[in-house]
């Protein structure tokens, strides 16, 4: 019921959602995603993955070596990395919105300045509204809290909507309901 | 009027670009702002708004003693001044203690208030603006012509030249290249920039946060990548508490820019790491310059309830005309008039306030409950007493401030005007009228005034009695109004009683800041009103119905006239308008409507005090319908038609198009008729059919009702 209301939501701000049982059935499809939009060795074709405690070793290691993804973030690299990678905690499904405690500096290198932003979201994680984001994200508890609602956006120029001014052109949401489970 | 603000207007108006893409805004803004806000409960939310806006404005010490304690203990420098030279030294200091070269920001009002670009760009410190629009204004040397849409009256044509000189390469004008190239410009500017400056949307004095919202995400930059941030907020910018943030958050982008949330939210509470692992150098400046003032303010400490959304600015039926550059350099439209006359100066706002034509349409959509048109009748009235009247407008209002007077020089130009008396219409009126001419037709005055063609009804006497109040436009142009309303009222089984002693409202003077005459008109009308027993006061002019029931009571209150308080109570509860009293009648079943009519199309226009400050829109279409008019809709059917009473003598350029819009969209609907409840609309839209030579008839609900209820 939330995650179809967030998926409408979030699709309606151009996003893109997809919706995966379990984390194995997420990384799998999310490798065949990055090479199919052309991730490479060069630093305009790499993902970033900004590392946190969703990944295993096992996993991690497995996607460094079998794909080529970096789990090294510098603003360097995000500057010119066509994918970042990284965890949102929270959604808000009357607003189709992405929100995290983004403190850490890769959390918000890599879903600012690489032209694809691929976020993973526990289904569980999806709140009905801000409100009730409030109550579990609070600034006492975090410096720089971070929502994130479709990509980068403008109409500054004849009010025509146009995707992708500073931030990511792209938006790629990866819901999983079996979130727990690594070790 | 200032010959550079009127050549302003002049060149705005004839912009093909400018009024092209603000009208064109203007009309999808409503219908998105409407869909934004579906499952909304918009009065309920405003009301919250208001209320926590207004707690913070009443408490302002406290807050910033509160935000400035919370921010410090995460890290944050803090630093509140009422001084805007202050602020650029402060920044200007910080700046050269860490020798910073580069600047880049996220769109602040704030320092456009205080014209820090140019402070910093002369100490040799380049500053880079990096939302989209601001950056395309600050290449082409210009200011915001829009609180939210900075460069609106450019086009992709002129955007593209700018462009294409800064790359030093010919561009096409294909929009999404255009951004592309903004983003590749930009992009190196912030990651070498040494020093961030954005502003805030919300202060959070709970917890010191700063909530930044942007749609391109050069707030998030501007805020993580330079080691250094500066954040410049007014204090009108603190709340009390962190949960409030969501309710602001709710209205702010849906008002805005009908969306439902911006791209990105950004809530900051102290300083992060910064990319190289060093911490960031955080200060956050809490700008006073005169919201201190304002709070202290009994009338327009409101004013700080704004949460800058510029709803106002795009509901305006003028601002959609000139667009924001006639305003100045910083804050435009409605609000920005208040916000002019406050941190620049009341004589700043002197030229620019007289463009508030008073419809309303800007109260009825601010999220902070600001009585925008009401402050600005304020300033008006605040400029008046320091500066005095105009001449001109001065012996005008003596004459009306005189009834035998003024009575008589309206009769005398009912002779006077017959020479130029074209079958209904005129093109010289005399005094205050005297210059309405341009694209619209003039009523004549009437041969025979109402209050002597009144003398002459035969009705017969009952028991229960309701004074007419005419208003100068019915007793003096349009009497037949006047007898259509006498003979509905009398099949009611109502005698109408009309005192002599009745002279005008008071609203032209209240509306040109002449508030002494309009206390003067005030009293006179309550003493003819009251001397008489009867159950109802009823008028067909909106204008004169607020007047009676609103305006007296605030004229008095502004003059501290404290005499005529209670009558003007009194009269107040009395008073209906017109559709009102024929509604009351048939759920009375006094009146009833004669069956099977099949009339004629028709549409309604809404007058602008009837549906936005009387609340009065379904009534009389209620009442056409079931006459048997067949009843088809305008588009913008409650957008000002353009009169606004003297306005359109004062602004006839502005006024003009106004009218013609509503021409337009009166002729698009097909209909053979057009109906209002407002004699003034009926003057200035009859005008303009006739100008246009078309045979639409304009009536006055009460001239189409009459003859089919019984």
């Amino acid at each position: 019921m939330l995650y179809d209301q967030f998926k409408a939501k979030a699709e309606a701000v151009s996003a893109e959602v997809y919706r995966f049982s379990d984390r194995n059935a997420a990384l799998s499809w999310l490798v065949d995603f990055l090479k199919r939009e052309g991730m490479g060795d060069t630093p305009e074709t790499a993902a970033l993955w900004a590392s946190g405690p969703f990944l295993t070793g096992g996993e991690r290691q497995q996607l460094t070596s079998g794909s080529g993804i970096s789990f090294v973030v510098t603003q360097e690299m995000a500057a010119q990395a066509r994918f970042g990678i990284n965890l949102m905690a929270w959604a808000l499904a009357d607003t189709g919105t992405l929100a995290d405690n983004s403190t850490d500096i890769d959390q918000r290198l890599v879903s600012s300045l690489p032209t694809i932003h691929i976020a993973l979201v526990p289904t569980a994680g999806i709140l009905p509204d801000m409100p009730s984001l409030f109550t579990r994200l609070h600034p006492r508890d975090c410096s720089y809290l971070a929502m994130i609602t479709g990509p980068s956006r403008t109409a500054d120029i004849e009010r025509v909507l146009t995707i992708g001014v500073h931030g990511p052109e792209r938006l790629v949401i990866l819901c999983i309901d079996a979130f727990e489970g690594g070790k | 009027m200032d010959k550079d603000f009127k050549e302003s207007i002049h060149r705005a108006l004839t912009n093909g670009n400018l009024t092209g893409a603000l009208g064109a805004f203007s009309e999808a803004y409503t219908v998105n702002r409407a869909k934004a806000y579906d499952g909304i409960d918009f009065e309920e939310l405003r009301k919250k708004i208001a209320d926590l806006k207004a707690y913070a404005a009443a408490n302002l010490e406290q807050l910033s003693a509160e935000f400035t304690h919370n921010a410090e203990a995460r890290g944050a420098t803090v630093f509140r001044t009422d001084d805007p030279a202050a602020v650029r030294e402060y920044i200007l200091n910080i700046a050269q203690e860490n020798k910073v070269t580069r600047v880049v920001k996220s769109k602040s009002m704030a320092t456009e208030e205080i014209h820090l670009n140019a402070y910093l760009e002369k100490a040799g410190i380049e500053v880079g603006e990096t939302d989209l629009g601001e950056w395309i204004i600050q290449l082409a040397g210009q200011t915001p012509s829009h609180m939210v849409m900075p460069a609106i009256h450019m086009t992709r044509e002129e955007v593209s030249d700018l462009f294409s000189k800064e790359v030093n390469e010919r561009l096409s004008s294909d929009i999404p290249r255009l951004v592309k190239v903004a983003r590749e410009q930009l992009r190196p500017r912030f990651l070498s920039a040494d020093m961030g400056i954005s502003g805030g949307n919300i202060a959070v004095a709970e917890t010191g946060s700063i909530v930044l919202m942007t749609n391109e995400g050069n707030a998030r930059l501007v805020t993580s990548l330079p080691r250094i941030h500066i954040v410049l907020v007014g204090i009108e910018k603190l709340i009390a508490h962190f949960a409030d943030v969501a309710t602001i958050l709710k209205a702010l982008p849906r008002s805005a820019t009908a969306q439902q949330l911006t791209s990105y939210v950004s809530i900051i509470t102290g300083p992060t790491a910064n990319p190289d692992g060093s911490m960031k150098n955080m200060h956050i400046i809490l700008m006073d310059n005169r919201r201190s003032e304002m709070a202290a303010d009994p009338l327009f400490k409101q004013a700080l309830q704004c949460i800058r959304c510029a709803s106002c600015l795009n509901v305006c039926p003028i601002f959609r005309l000139v667009g924001g550059h006639v305003f100045g350099k910083v804050y435009t439209g409605g609000i920005g008039t208040i916000l002019t006359a406050w941190f620049d100066a009341l004589k700043q706002s002197e030229d620019i306030q007289s463009l508030c034509i008073q419809c309303g349409a800007c109260k009825d959509v601010c999220p902070g409950m600001i009585d925008i048109p009401g402050l600005i009748l304020e300033l008006r009235r605040r400029l008046v007493q320091e500066q005095g009247v105009p001449l001109l407008l001065k012996s005008i209002y003596t004459v009306v401030n005189n009834r035998s007077l003024f009575h008589g020089m309206l009769r005398a130009a009912s002779v006077a005007g017959k020479p130029f008396t074209s079958g209904k219409f005129i093109r010289h009126l005399p005094l205050f009228l005297a210059d309405l001419t341009d694209g619209r037709s003039l009523p004549a005055i009437a041969a025979v005034p109402f209050r002597d063609r009144f003398k002459k009804i035969a009705q017969p006497t009952q028991r229960e009695k309701v004074v007419f109040f005419a208003g100068c436009l019915i007793d003096f142009a349009y009497p037949e109004m006047g007898e259509a309303l006498v003979t509905t009222l009398n099949k009611a089984g109502i005698e109408v009683l009309f005192p002599e002693g009745q002279t005008c409202c008071g609203a032209p003077a209240r509306y040109s800041g002449v508030y002494d005459v309009a206390e003067r008109n005030a009293i006179d009308t309550i003493k003819a009103l009251t001397a008489v027993e009867c159950t109802w006061v009823v008028s067909a002019c909106p204008t004169c119905t607020v007047a009676l029931t609103h305006d007296f009571l605030s004229t008095f209150e502004s003059v501290g006239q404290a005499g005529w308080l209670t009558e003007a109570r009194q009269l107040a509860a009395k008073t209906i308008d017109f559709s009102s009293l024929i509604s009351k009648l048939i759920e009375e079943k006094r009146l009833t409507f004669q069956e099977g009519k099949s009339l004629e199309k028709i549409s309604y226009h809404d007058s602008c005090h009837l549906k936005r400050t009387i609340k009065v829109s379904k009534q009389p279409r209620e009442l056409l319908r079931r006459a048997g008019y067949d009843l088809t809709e305008m588009f913008e059917s409650d957008t000002c038609c353009g009169m606004g009473g003297s306005y359109s003598l004062k602004m006839p350029e502005i006024s003009a198009p106004m009218l013609q819009r509503k021409i337009r969209n009166i002729k698009a609907t097909g209909a053979a008729i057009v109906a209002m409840d407002c004699p003034g609309c009926v003057m200035q839209i009859r005008g303009g059919l006739d100008q246009e030579g078309t045979d639409i008839m304009v009536k006055h609900s009460v001239e189409l009702l009459v003859d089919y209820l019984k």
